[in-house]
């Protein structure tokens, strides 16, 4: 088929940031999935709840302190992920090779946390049906955490080397402070859930 | 031209230019004003798949892996089809001793779960990872090594799958697994753990695609290509990969929490424990009913694309078709618990779930409706295409009728569990997809080949599918009416159901043999066909405006659309962009409603990675299955595979 030139794109960037970039739909794209995995884990939960009027089936009471711990830590890194995404805006290579380190040590602190989270929630995952809820909401999170964490940390090195200083680079910085938005997001109705719904009743 | 005249570099200077600011952008040349032969040569060389093995099994062009989805689910087709044929034989006659009870529950299951999920979905995202990107004028799907991993995973779990099969150790407990059957109590041995973790490995596949197809959509798109002039396919695609992403999560779930019941001891699914099985069929069918019309949308994207070819004009109601393919997305998570009216719900419940299972006729009639109008206004040119378009009409509203049957609560308790169902299910998906699925074979395989398929087998297949599958799947109704309930290896003769399932099983085999003729059309064209030029079928979408096969590049510069059937609007010339570096794979990124062009944005090369990764995390699923530590080993290989796919190599692609 003949070709009549209609349009010059010599003079378009070669990247973009936030929803002009495909990749942030794609980390979009997995979140709204991942979400759903969670809403229906959550969901199950709640069904069972619902289902037994005896729930949580005799089982002690979780210890909420490392979970709140926990969250409060997640909460509090925020504030670097947003000034990490801010410099990533910028390009400016130095201040983001800084907020980097500091997001993966902020990632890492929780994980500690984390590993004195299982025991406190005083029930197995064999023990009744409520305590594999427990298990599982929580083991779904930490999964999360785990990736999301593993993704900084070689990120970070990435940074440090000489593919770092590219547009491409700030690009993916940028999704990876989304993608963390969302892992602490996604952790405050899972938080809630345990700790505090065996509390209502 | 040869192909070291392809490759050769002489006359291919890049002239890179480091600006050297903050972020450094590096420069190539352009194609402006490049003349075609030179331009081939730039693209071919920037965008081919490298020969040798290490290059085939490291390819990310869309085309190629959507040609090996393509082939693979064709053959568990076959595979399935087989399972089918074997039940048949034995259920030809009272008592035959062909099969037992126990190769039977695996041929049963394993038909149900290759045609579904080793079959169905994946070659309708298959056709769309083909197509998708080629209707909307771009040069690679969206995140390309994703695309080639999600190949691999789908390969490696049907293969798994089969190898179980083989080994006798393949599921027995029916393609949904219904607990407590499945779970630990009375699923001894590791059937139940093969369906569970086939399940979850190759929905990973799935989601992988529905992410990448949505992306390409949303975003690659040719300049001008506004919501209101998107192909009515792409639409389909991108509707059905948005129900991918909130549908297949849940069969995940219920998978690993299967598999967790049955390998670490939770007690989830255990009513003894504080667990519940219905919450097992309330997440399975959370997800089992929006499969239904993941199968389905896709199909009715090709009919819509079969029937302007035909009719010679747009869609009839190209805007209320859009809306009504949202509606069906939306409506298809609110259906799920008509599988379960058997199981005691609450009344008011049940009667919620069969007023929207009624509700979706409503989209699905104005589908057919706004199909019949075009027909009917254009001057149709009947050809093999069109007439499995019809076959699909026909047998898609009997199983539509047949299903608004079976959505009333008291009718369904009669024929649950009978063989009604089975015709119903099988009217619908048949019908549904896989007569569609072959008027697309016939309508897009010469874009594939270069070469068409014989009109005259094609009429020959057609009627042989036709007659052959209302054979052997109509008579179903009457016996599931007479009381046969499915799932049973035999029954006794006094019962008096011999001669109507012999019957069935000669309509399965001329439906069968429709398949036989159908692979020797298809490969009697790709060799020896006539050539079939650019456009065929003078249909008006971007596809056809670039050779058939089409070269890896796709299209040798990118089309400015202004019509939603673009090679109809501009027959003299097809407008196209330039100003795209040839050096490096470089494609458009639009904005989303309006796509305007913003970026030039760098597509992913070639990378053995993904394939190493599949392979990390499939070797992590299959020892699984015999020991929960297997997360915790395979997390470093994986972790390894994954760093090497995403670790910048210094193309072009990765730096800038
Ligand atoms: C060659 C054509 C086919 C024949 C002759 C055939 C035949 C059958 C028969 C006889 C059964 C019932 C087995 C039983 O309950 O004892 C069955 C079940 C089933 N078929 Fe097919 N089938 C064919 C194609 C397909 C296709 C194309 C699909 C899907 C796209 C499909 C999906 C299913 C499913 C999901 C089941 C239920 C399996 C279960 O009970 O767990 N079939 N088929
Ligand atoms: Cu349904």
């Amino acid at each position: 088929m003949k070709q009549r030139p209609a349009a010059d794109l010599s003079a378009l960037p070669t990247y973009g940031i936030g929803p002009r970039s495909p990749t942030w739909w794609g980390t979009l794209g997995f979140m709204a999935l991942e979400g759903t995995g969670f809403a229906l884990a959550a969901g199950a939960y709640l069904y069972l709840a619902l289902s037994w009027p005896q729930w949580p089936l005799g089982a002690p009471r979780p210890n909420h302190w490392p979970g709140t711990i926990v969250t409060l830590l997640l909460i509090v890194s925020l504030v670097p992920n947003h000034m990490l995404n801010r410099y990533a805006e910028q390009c400016a290579i130095m201040p983001v090779r800084i907020g980097l380190v500091v997001m993966s040590l902020l990632g890492i602190a929780p994980l500690v946390v984390r590993w004195f989270e299982f025991p406190a929630l005083n029930i197995y995952w064999d023990t009744n049906a409520y305590g594999s809820m427990l298990w599982v909401l929580l083991g779904l999170h930490t999964t999360h955490l785990i990736t999301d964490v593993g993704d900084t940390i070689v990120l970070t090195v990435l940074m440090f080397t000489r593919h770092g200083n590219s547009g491409r680079r700030f690009g993916d910085v940028g999704d990876n402070v989304f993608y963390w938005d969302f892992v602490v997001a996604s952790w405050i109705p899972i938080y809630l859930l345990i700790y505090w719904t065996p509390r209502l009743g | 031209m040869s192909s070291s005249d392809l490759t050769s570099e002489r006359d291919l200077v890049p002239q890179a230019t480091p600006k050297g600011d903050l972020a450094p952008e590096r420069d190539g040349p352009r194609d402006t004003g490049l003349d075609d032969a030179t331009l081939h040569r730039w693209l071919e060389r920037t965008w081919r798949t490298k020969p040798g093995i290490i290059g085939a099994l490291s390819s990310v062009d869309h085309k190629v892996v959507a040609r090996r989805y393509l082939v693979t689910a064709f053959v568990f087709l076959c595979l399935g089809g087989l399972n089918a044929v074997a039940m048949r034989i034995q259920l030809s006659g009272p008592q035959r001793g062909l099969i037992g009870p126990d190769l039977y529950n695996q041929l049963f299951t394993m038909h149900g779960v290759t045609m579904m999920f080793l079959f169905a979905v994946p070659i309708v995202q298959a056709t769309g990872i083909y197509l998708v990107p080629l209707m909307v004028g771009t040069r690679n799907i969206a995140f390309p090594r994703l695309n080639a991993f999600s190949y691999w995973i789908y390969v490696s779990g049907g293969i798994f799958a089969w190898a179980s099969f083989a080994l006798s150790m393949a599921p027995d407990v029916g393609w949904f697994a219904y607990v407590p059957l499945s779970g630990p109590e009375f699923g001894p041995g590791k059937r139940a753990d093969v369906w569970a973790q086939m399940i979850t490995y190759t929905e990973v596949s799935s989601l992988a695609v529905a992410v990448a197809t949505i992306v390409t959509v949303f975003k690659q798109r040719a300049p001008g290509m506004s919501l209101d002039k998107i192909p009515l396919y792409v639409w389909a695609m991108l509707v059905t990969s948005f129900v991918v992403v909130f549908a297949m999560p849940a069969v995940m779930i219920t998978s690993t929490f299967l598999i967790l019941d049955r390998l670490v001891g939770t007690h989830i699914f255990n009513p003894a424990e504080g667990g519940d099985a219905l919450l097992f069929q309330h997440l399975f069918w959370f997800f089992g009913h929006p499969e239904v019309y993941i199968i389905f949308l896709p199909a009715t994207g090709m009919v819509s694309s079969i029937i302007s070819a035909f009719a010679r004009r747009p869609v009839f109601g190209h805007l209320g078709l859009v809306l009504s393919l949202i509606a069906v997305g939306f409506l298809s998570f609110g259906l799920w618990v008509h599988h379960m009216f058997a199981t005691g719900l609450p009344k008011l419940g049940a009667s919620f779930f069969t007023a929207s299972s009624m509700l979706i006729a409503i989209p699905n009639g104005l589908q057919i409706f706004c199909w019949l109008a075009t027909l009917s206004d254009g001057r149709p040119v009947i050809r093999t295409p069109l007439l499995f378009v019809f076959g699909f009409v026909f047998t898609f509203v009997i199983g539509g009728l047949t299903g608004v049957m079976v959505a009333s609560v008291p009718l369904d308790l009669q024929v649950h569990d009978t063989y009604f169902v089975v015709a119903h299910f099988h009217y619908v998906l048949i019908g549904g997809s896989v007569f569609p699925l072959l008027g697309a074979a016939y309508f897009w395989l010469p874009k594939l080949t270069g070469r068409m398929m014989s009109e005259r087998l094609g009429r020959w297949h057609f009627w042989m599918a036709f007659i052959g599958f209302n054979a052997a799947f109509f008579p179903m109704h009457l016996v599931g009416l007479w009381g046969m309930p499915r799932r049973v290896y035999t029954y006794p003769a006094e019962l008096g159901w011999g001669n109507i399932n012999l019957f069935i099983t000669a309509g399965a085999a001329v439906f069968f043999l429709s398949f036989v003729l159908f692979t020797f059309n298809m490969l009697h064209g790709a060799l020896r066909g006539a050539p079939a030029g650019n456009n065929p079928w003078d249909a008006g979408t971007l596809e056809w405006a670039t050779t058939s096969p089409p070269p890896s590049y796709n299209f040798a510069r990118i089309p400015v659309v202004t019509h939603a059937e673009p090679l109809w609007a501009e027959r003299e010339a097809l407008p196209v962009a330039t100003g795209l570096r040839v050096d490096a794979r470089e494609l458009v990124i639009s904005t989303v409603a309006e796509a305007r062009p913003d970026i030039r944005e760098k597509s992913a090369t070639p990378s053995i990675w993904p394939l190493f990764a599949a392979i990390a995390v499939g070797a992590t699923f299959l020892y699984s299955i015999f020991t929960p530590w297997a997360v915790v080993w395979g997390a470093l290989p994986i972790a390894i595979t994954l760093i090497g796919w995403f670790w910048p190599k210094g193309d072009p692609e990765d730096e800038e």
